[in-house]
C-alpha cells in the first residue's frame, strides 16, 4: 500500500529530530567534561547513551503507535521517545537534572517516564520486556485494541527475561511487539560472540509466534515490517518479534574508545545512514524539495535550540527534592 | 613503596592468581578486549587467553549460575556483574545456589566462586547504578562479603577471597577505582574477616566502609585540630564481620559512629550498632550514631546526588553529636 507523502515527511523530520537532538547533546556533554574527564560534570552529567544512526528503527515502528499504545524503552532511548512524540524541552532538561526535566532531576536520560504517552525506560537491560508484556495484558483485559511496543538491543535478547516474556505473550496472545535494534554490540561483545543463532528473530520460533528480520537503517522497511506486527497485535492475533540491523555510530556510552570496532566498518555503515539516504530519496521521487528539506532541517535545528534554552536557563532542584516520591 | 591505583592493585592481584592457579578463570560482560568497563580486567585477555578470560553475553544469571557448576566440578571462577544493580537478575543463583549448596549437602560441596560487582553513587549514574547494597549479602549465611578501600587491602583481600574455598562477594566502590596507594608487588594476602584500624584515636570510634573510609579520615583530620582524637575502623570484611576489632576499639573510646553510603533503614550499620548494643552496651557513654544515605533511591541530579551521599560534614556533627560538643 502506498504510503502518503505527508507520512513520508513525518518519517523525514522524526529521523531528523532524532538525530540533531543527539548530535547537540554530544556536544553539549563533552563541554564540561574536558580536558580532564569528570563523568558527574556539568551541564549533561553521568553515562550518555546515543542512538544516532539508529533512527530509522525507532521511527519507523512509532509511527503506527498512537499517544495511548504502550512503548517500554531501554537504557537508549533519546529516539524512542522522540519518535513517541516526546516533549524535547522536558527530554534534555532531565538530561541536565534540572527541576523542570521530564522526571524532575531524579532520572537522567537512561530513566525518562512520561505517563501521557505511555512512555518508560529503564537502566536494567531487558527490564522493560516484561513491562511491556503486562501493559499488553492490560490492554487484552480492558478491551482496548492498544498495543505495546518493547525496545531491546541484541544484547538484551540473552536474558532471561526476554525468553520468559515471549513466552507468557505467546501463550497469553497479548497485542505485544518485541523490536530487537541489533546495532553488532553488547557494548563490547559483538553479537557472534554473544548470540547463538544468527538472527534474533529465528528465536520467534520458539514461541510460535512470527519473527523477521528487516534493514533497521532504512525506515521504510521498519515501517512496513512494524506496519504488519502491530496491525496483527491490534486484531487480537498476538505477539511478533522484529529484528532490525543497524548501527550506533558512537560508543556504547560517551567515552567508550570503541576498540572493538574494526577499522573501516564504521564507513561501510556510514554508507547506509538512514537520514541523507531518505532525504536524497524523498527529493529524488518528488516528495520533497531541495528548499523543503532545508526547511525542514531549520525547523527541527530550532526546536533543538530551543530545547537546550530551557535546559539551561532551567533551575536546578531543592536539595530536599531528593527525600521526596519514595512512596506517594 | 610502589603506588597503584585501586583498579590497578584488583588487576594484579587477578593476574598473580591466574598465574599461580589454571584453574581460576574470569567470566562477565566486557571483561575481555574491553578489560572490564571499570578496566578491572585489563590486559587479561591478552596474557591468558579466551579460555580463561571470557566474555559473556548480559546474562548475569547465566554467569553466576555457570560459576557454581564450574567451582563444583573443580575450577575457581572470578566472575564480574558489571553493577551491583544489576545482581538482581541473577540473584536466585546467588543466594539460593551459592550460598545455600555446602550447607544443604552437608558440607561436602566445596563453592570457590568470587563475584566481583561495583557499587556507590558520586557518577551521577541514577537509580539502578549507584547503589550500596551490601547489607543485602550480610543478611545470607553461606557468603562472604568483602568490602576494601584501599588499592593495598584491595589486592589482599582479592588474593584471599580467590584463595577461600566459599562463594565471596567482592565489592568495589565505583569512586575509588582512580585512588592511589602504596602496594607491594608480590602477592600477599589479608585475611577474610579482620577488619583494620586506619586512624588509632581515644575519643570516639568511627566505623566506616568502603569510599566513606576516607571521608572519615578527612573528618579525622579536621576534628583532631579541634583536638577530638578518632578512630577509624574499616570492617575491611562485612561477612564475617570483625566485631572483636570493632568492640575492643568501642571499649577505649566510649564512643560510637558509624557510616556508611547505604541507606540507613537495614544498612550495614544496623547490625554492627545491634551487636555493639548486645555486647558492649556498657561501655558506651552515649548513644550510638549513624550517618547514612536517606531512604530513598539514588537520585540522578548532582545538586539532589550530594545531599543524598553521606559527606565529611555529616561525619563531624555526629562525632560531635555523640561527645555532647
Amino acid at each position: 500500500m502506498p504510503v502518503e507523502k505527508e507520512k513520508l515527511i513525518e518519517l523525514y523530520r522524526t529521523m531528523l529530530k532524532i538525530r540533531l537532538f543527539e548530535e547537540r547533546v554530544a556536544e553539549i556533554y563533552w563541554e564540561g567534561k574536558s580536558p580532564v574527564f569528570n563523568i558527574a560534570a556539568d551541564p549533561i552529567p553521568g553515562e550518555m547513551h546515543l542512538y544516532i544512526g539508529e533512527e530509522a528503527v525507532a521511527t519507523g515502528v512509532c509511527a503506527h503507535l498512537r499517544p495511548d499504545d504502550m512503548v517500554a524503552g531501554t537504557h537508549r532511548s533519546h529516539g524512542h521517545y522522540i519518535a513517541k512524540g516526546g516533549d524535547l524541552k522536558k527530554l534534555m532538561a532531565e538530561l541536565f537534572g534540572k527541576k523542570t526535566g521530564l522526571c524532575q532531576g531524579k532520572g537522567g536520560h537512561m530513566h525518562l517516564f512520561d505517563a501521557n504517552l505511555h512512555f518508560g525506560c529503564g537502566g536494567i537491560i531487558g527490564a522493560g520486556i516484561p513491562h511491556a508484556v503486562g501493559a499488553a495484558l492490560a490492554f487484552k483485559m480492558q478491551g482496548r485494541d492498544n498495543v505495546a511496543v518493547s525496545f531491546i538491543g541484541d544484547g538484551a535478547a540473552n536474558i532471561g527475561a526476554f525468553h520468559e516474556s515471549l513466552n507468557l505473550a505467546a501463550i497469553w496472545k497479548l497485542p505485544l511487539v518485541v523490536v530487537v535494534e541489533d546495532n553488532l554490540y553488547a557494548i563490547s561483545v559483538p553479537k557472534s560472540k554473544s548470540t547463538a543463532v544468527k538472527s534474533n528473530a529465528e528465536r520467534a520460533a520458539a514461541y510460535g509466534i512470527p519473527g523477521v528480520l528487516v534493514d533497521g537503517m532504512d525506515v521504510m522497511a521498519v515501517y512496513e515490517a512494524a506496519g504488519e506486527a502491530i496491525a496483527r497485535a491490534r486484531r487480537g492475533e498476538g505477539p511478533s518479534l522484529i529484528e532490525c540491523l543497524c548501527y550506533r555510530y558512537r560508543g556504547h556510552f560517551e567515552g567508550d574508545p570503541q576498540l572493538y570496532k574494526p577499522e573501516g566498518e564504521e564507513e561501510e555503515w556510514r554508507k547506509k545512514d538512514p537520514i541523507p539516504n531518505f532525504r536524497a530519496k524523498l527529493i529524488k521521487e518528488g516528495i520533497l524539495t531541495e528548499e523543503e528539506a532545508n526547511k525542514i532541517q531549520e525547523e527541527v535545528a530550532a526546536l533543538v535550540a530551543e530545547a537546550e534554552k530551557f535546559a539551561r536557563e532551567s533551575p536546578w532542584p531543592e536539595p530536599e527534592e531528593a527525600l521526596k516520591h519514595v512512596f506517594l | 613503596m610502589r603506588k597503584l591505583t585501586f583498579a590497578q592493585a584488583l588487576n594484579e592481584a587477578l593476574r598473580q592468581e591466574m598465574r599461580r592457579d589454571p584453574t581460576i578463570y574470569v567470566a562477565g560482560e566486557d571483561v575481555g578486549k574491553y578489560g572490564g568497563i571499570f578496566g578491572v580486567t585489563a590486559g587479561l585477555l591478552e596474557e591468558f587467553g579466551e579460555e580463561r578470560v571470557r566474555d559473556t553475553p548480559i546474562t548475569e544469571s547465566a554467569i553466576i549460575g555457570s560459576a557454581v557448576g564450574a567451582a563444583a566440578a573443580g575450577l575457581r571462577p572470578v566472575v564480574e556483574i558489571m553493577f551491583i544493580d544489576f545482581i538482581g537478575v541473577a540473584l536466585d543463583q546467588l543466594f539460593n545456589q551459592a550460598a545455600k549448596m555446602k550447607y544443604m549437602f552437608g558440607g561436602k560441596a566445596k563453592l570457590p566462586i568470587v563475584v566481583r560487582t561495583t557499587c556507590g553513587a558520586g557518577m551521577c549514574a541514577a537509580a539502578q547504578h549507584s547503589q550500596s547494597l551490601e547489607a543485602w549479602f550480610m543478611h545470607i549465611p553461606g557468603l562472604k562479603v568483602v568490602a576494601p578501600s584501599t588499592p593495598y587491602d584491595a589486592k589482599g583481600l582479592l588474593i584471599s577471597s580467590i584463595r577461600d574455598d566459599n562463594p565471596v562477594f567482592f565489592i568495589e566502590h565505583k569512586m575509588l577505582y582512580g585512588l592511589e596507594g602504596d602496594v607491594p608487588e608480590e602477592p600477599y594476602t589479608i585475611p577474610l574477616g579482620v577488619a583494620d584500624v586506619k586512624r588509632e584515636g581515644k575519643d570516639v570510634t568511627v566505623v566506616a566502609t568502603m569510599a566513606m573510609v576516607h571521608k572519615a579520615l578527612e573528618a579525622a583530620d579536621e576534628l583532631a585540630k579541634e583536638g577530638i582524637e578518632v578512630e577509624v575502623v574499616d570492617p575491611r570484611t562485612l561477612s564475617p564481620l570483625d566485631k572483636e576489632t570493632i568492640i575492643n576499639s568501642v571499649k577505649k573510646t566510649h564512643h560510637l559512629v558509624i557510616v556508611h553510603e547505604a541507606v540507613k533503614q537495614a544498612g550495614p550499620g544496623a547490625e554492627i550498632a545491634a551487636m555493639v548494643a548486645e555486647e558492649a552496651f556498657d561501655y558506651l557513654d552515649a548513644p550510638i550514631k549513624r550517618v547514612a544515605a536517606p531512604f530513598t533511591p539514588v537520585p540522578f541530579s548532582p545538586v539532589l546526588e550530594s545531599a543524598y551521599i553521606p559527606s565529611k560534614e555529616n561525619i563531624t556533627s555526629a562525632v560531635k553529636e555523640v561527645l555532647g560538643k
